[in-house]
């Protein structure tokens, strides 16, 4: 398990056979985001389109999966539906320990089966089935049958796509063991041109752990720190939902398609009022005893007099924002009873929830009609955005069709580019002001946890482009170790560069944390490589009006220094793109 | 004597510390397999978890079918390991009710040793070791050999 290299399962899925690779590279690219870019270089084709079959489909763990708390999380790398270019998307529940215990450092998936297939993979089985019998399956349906079909409750991990993915939406997500996701630039679609309706991980084998007393030693501060001091209290406590109210005091929580930034009506939907009113219980990722995942509940009367049945439903504050605030939708269990319904069908909650914002908005700007929409839209009006979401998930018509390719693309086609709350993609729910922004539309994964942008708008006060800049690469540049490790984000206050140099070290991995500084700037910089030679112009994105129109706590975005910002972030980018390694730098290591 | 129960699994939350805790330092191993609880979704994630560990049998299934005398009686309920005299039969995971004695591939078995080494691991406080009524005090609370 603990190797100088990597271990890779390359399964090709027109044969149904797979093939264990030695991978070199352990010493500079770690693992997860690290491996992953590797992998896309050596398996991808930059210039042919995502939906080529050759494209892989990647998932990569790290050297600390499963040896730490936390280090819990997979990457899963493609070719985006989105933008056509390479992407990231990070996700926990047991995919990161069943990879483990299937002894792979990554899965790479490439071609297409013949029919709508499921693999399953493990240390001793490969298996490819046919599951044409499962076309157009929401999750939930998709999830039983899997369970009955691939044994291991409680030591596997399923992922599945539900309709979105199957009609090939760039907003399709991959659901990961029922409550987390591969949410964003369009995974579930990557999968869904595979003809591969999911994919069973069985973690079935057990390893010897590395003798001395340094790693249990470690172990055991790290465990303590999680779960005896105060670090990790909000995630466990509210969640990231403990935001709505943050930001809408501070007038940075987007609400009604970003119309304005704080409303009276977000108290309703706080994480305080989802913990009184809706939360059932907490659950965790495998390997985390933090248990973020916070569940709630939405009942349903399906019958007269008095039949119903209930739900369970995982909650935060990113699909809050999306379903929540951004569609004024302003009763909890309104907001689940959508997030539930972008989760059947395997749409990702937050870019849905954005379009459909937009949507509503060209709507009542008189820009489109129920000849679009189907179903008129309105804020506030859940049922109407219930509906929206299997129109949008099976693209239904031209609209919907296009909408599913894009906000932008739809708003490009009938009007109101002006107000698409687009960043890259569909935005996070943080309206703190142009740093973020720019972070958000330019980042490798067009996500708020690419960098700390929304952090530093709040702490900041001058617009200084140059120490704004500065900040948002050094911080990505941490987050990338993390994510080779494959840490979870939460956890960064306590996985510092030293600790992580620290873990590798008690486990074996001397080369490795000897060079974390250095390994960390080459992965962030191999990252934008692959990236840039996809096809990414960070200079040409377009970062909508509606976004220069923001009032914030701090008063109007400045639209100059947003532009400024820009500027130099898009300079910085192709700057580290274009690098050269150096003699010292770990690519040139033997 | 004590035994480990698990009495609060409708708090658990799936983390598999407890687990991960038992492979760790008692059996020297990473996983989620070789150890004494094991965790497993109730039919999926939405149905919660059961803990897969033994629950202190007197007399023990798996000791009585043990042939050689790895597995013997705990005073108190449970068995006591001795690695050296198992030949791999796999008998005692045959024998066993409720699944709680985990084979590797070549048949080594894992099982509970009542050591309560995974109790403080649990951030839910689903685990607790009680006491057993009239079982005598901590004299083979070792459990043996892992």
């Amino acid at each position: 398990m603990i190797r100088d290299h990597f271990r890779v399962l390359h399964v090709e899925l027109g044969t149904g056979r797979g093939e264990i690779v030695q991978v070199d590279g352990r010493d500079r690219c770690a693992g997860g985001s690290g491996l992953a870019a590797l992998l896309f270089s050596t398996y991808g084709l930059p210039g042919a389109p995502w939906d080529d079959p050759r494209q892989p489909l990647i998932f990569a763990i790290g050297p600390l999966t499963g040896l730490f708390p936390l280090m819990s999380k997979t990457v899963c790398a493609f070719k985006s539906p989105t933008h056509d270019q390479y992407a990231e998307s990070h996700a926990g529940g047991r995919s990161a320990l069943s990879l483990r215990f299937a002894d792979l450092d990554a899965l790479v998936v490439t071609g297409r089966a013949p029919t709508l297939s499921c693999l399953c993979v493990g240390s001793r089985r490969i298996e490819l089935k046919d599951v044409h019998f499962m076309r157009g399956f929401d999750i939930h349906r998709t999830g039983k049958l899997f369970r009955r079909m691939f044994p291991g409750a409680g030591h596997r991990s399923i992922l599945r796509i539900g309709p979105a993915g199957e009609s090939l939406s760039a907003m399709a997500c991959v659901i990961v063991d029922t409550y987390r996701h591969f949410g964003r630039l369009g995974a579930g679609a990557a999968m869904g041109a595979k003809n591969l309706k999911g994919i069973a991980i069985q973690g079935d084998a057990s390893f010897p752990l590395p003798q001395g007393k340094d790693y249990p030693k470690l172990f055991q501060e790290v465990y303590r720190l999680l779960t005896d001091t105060e670090m990790m209290t909000k995630y466990h406590n509210l969640g990231t939902a403990e935001n709505v109210i943050v930001l809408n005091e501070i007038k940075a929580l987007p609400f009604r398609n970003l119309q304005c930034t704080s409303d009276p009506a977000a108290a309703a939907i706080s994480g305080e009022a989802f913990a009184a009113k809706t939360l059932l219980r907490n659950a965790a990722c495998a390997g985390c005893p933090v248990g973020c995942i916070h569940i709630g509940f939405v009942r349903e009367k399906f019958m007269d007099p008095n039949q119903y049945l209930y739900r369970q439903v995982s909650y935060d504050h990113e699909p809050v924002f999306a379903v929540g605030c951004m569609l004024a939708v302003t009763d909890p269990f309104a907001a689940l009873s959508l997030m539930e319904e972008a989760d059947g069908v395997g749409l990702d909650v937050m870019s849905a929830g954005v379009a459909l914002a937009w949507a509503t908005e060209a709507t009542e700007k008189g820009l489109i009609g129920t000849a679009e929409t189907i179903v008129p839209l309105r804020f506030g009006d859940a049922a109407a955005y219930r509906n929206a979401m299997g129109h949008l998930a099976r693209r239904e018509n031209e609209f919907y069709a296009l909408l599913g390719a894009g906000t932008l693309k739809a708003a490009r086609r009938f009007g109101g580019e002006d107000f698409a709350c687009v960043l890259g993609q569909e935005m996070a729910g943080y309206a703190t002001g142009e740093v973020f922004f720019v972070s958000q539309a330019l980042g490798l994964r067009h996500s708020h946890l690419d960098a700390g942008g929304y952090a530093f708008d709040q702490k900041q006060k001058e617009k200084d482009v140059v120490k704004a800049v500065d900040f948002l690469i050094a911080d990505e540049s941490s987050r990338c170790l993390l994510t080779s490790m494959v840490a979870c984000l939460f956890a960064r206050g306590v996985y510092t560069e030293a600790r992580i140099a620290e873990a590798l070290a008690s486990v074996g991995y001397t080369g490795l944390a000897a060079a974390v500084g250095p390994v960390s700037a080459h992965i962030q910089r191999e990252r934008w490589r692959v990236r840039v030679a996809t096809g990414y112009r960070p200079e040409e994105i377009c970062i909508p009006k509606r976004f220069r129109e923001v009032v914030t706590w701090k008063g109007p975005v400045d639209a100059e220094y947003l532009e400024r910002l820009q500027g130099e972030y898009s300079r910085r980018i192709r700057g580290m793109a274009e690098e050269t390694p150096s003699p010292q730098s770990p690519a040139s290591t033997p | 004597m004590k035994i480990l129960t698990a009495p609060h699994m409708e708090r658990c939350i799936g983390c598999h510390s407890c687990s991960l805790a038992c492979a760790r330092l008692v059996h020297k191993n990473l996983s989620w397999n070789t150890a004494g609880i094991r965790i497993a979704s109730a039919g999926g994630l939405s149905t919660g978890f059961e803990a897969r560990t033994c629950l202190a049998c007197d007399p023990a299934p798996c000791a009585a079918a043990c042939p050689t005398g790895a597995f013997t009686q705990r005073a108190g309920g449970g068995v006591v390991v001795r690695k050296t005299q198992c030949i791999r039969c796999g008998e005692c995971a045959r024998a066993c009710p409720v699944d709680a004695v985990y084979l590797t591939a070549d048949s080594d078995p894992h099982v509970c040793l009542h050591c309560g080494r995974c109790v403080g691991f649990c951030p839910h406080d689903c685990l607790e070791m009680r006491a057993v009524p009239g079982a005598p005090a901590e004299a083979a609370a070792a459990g043996g050999e892992s």
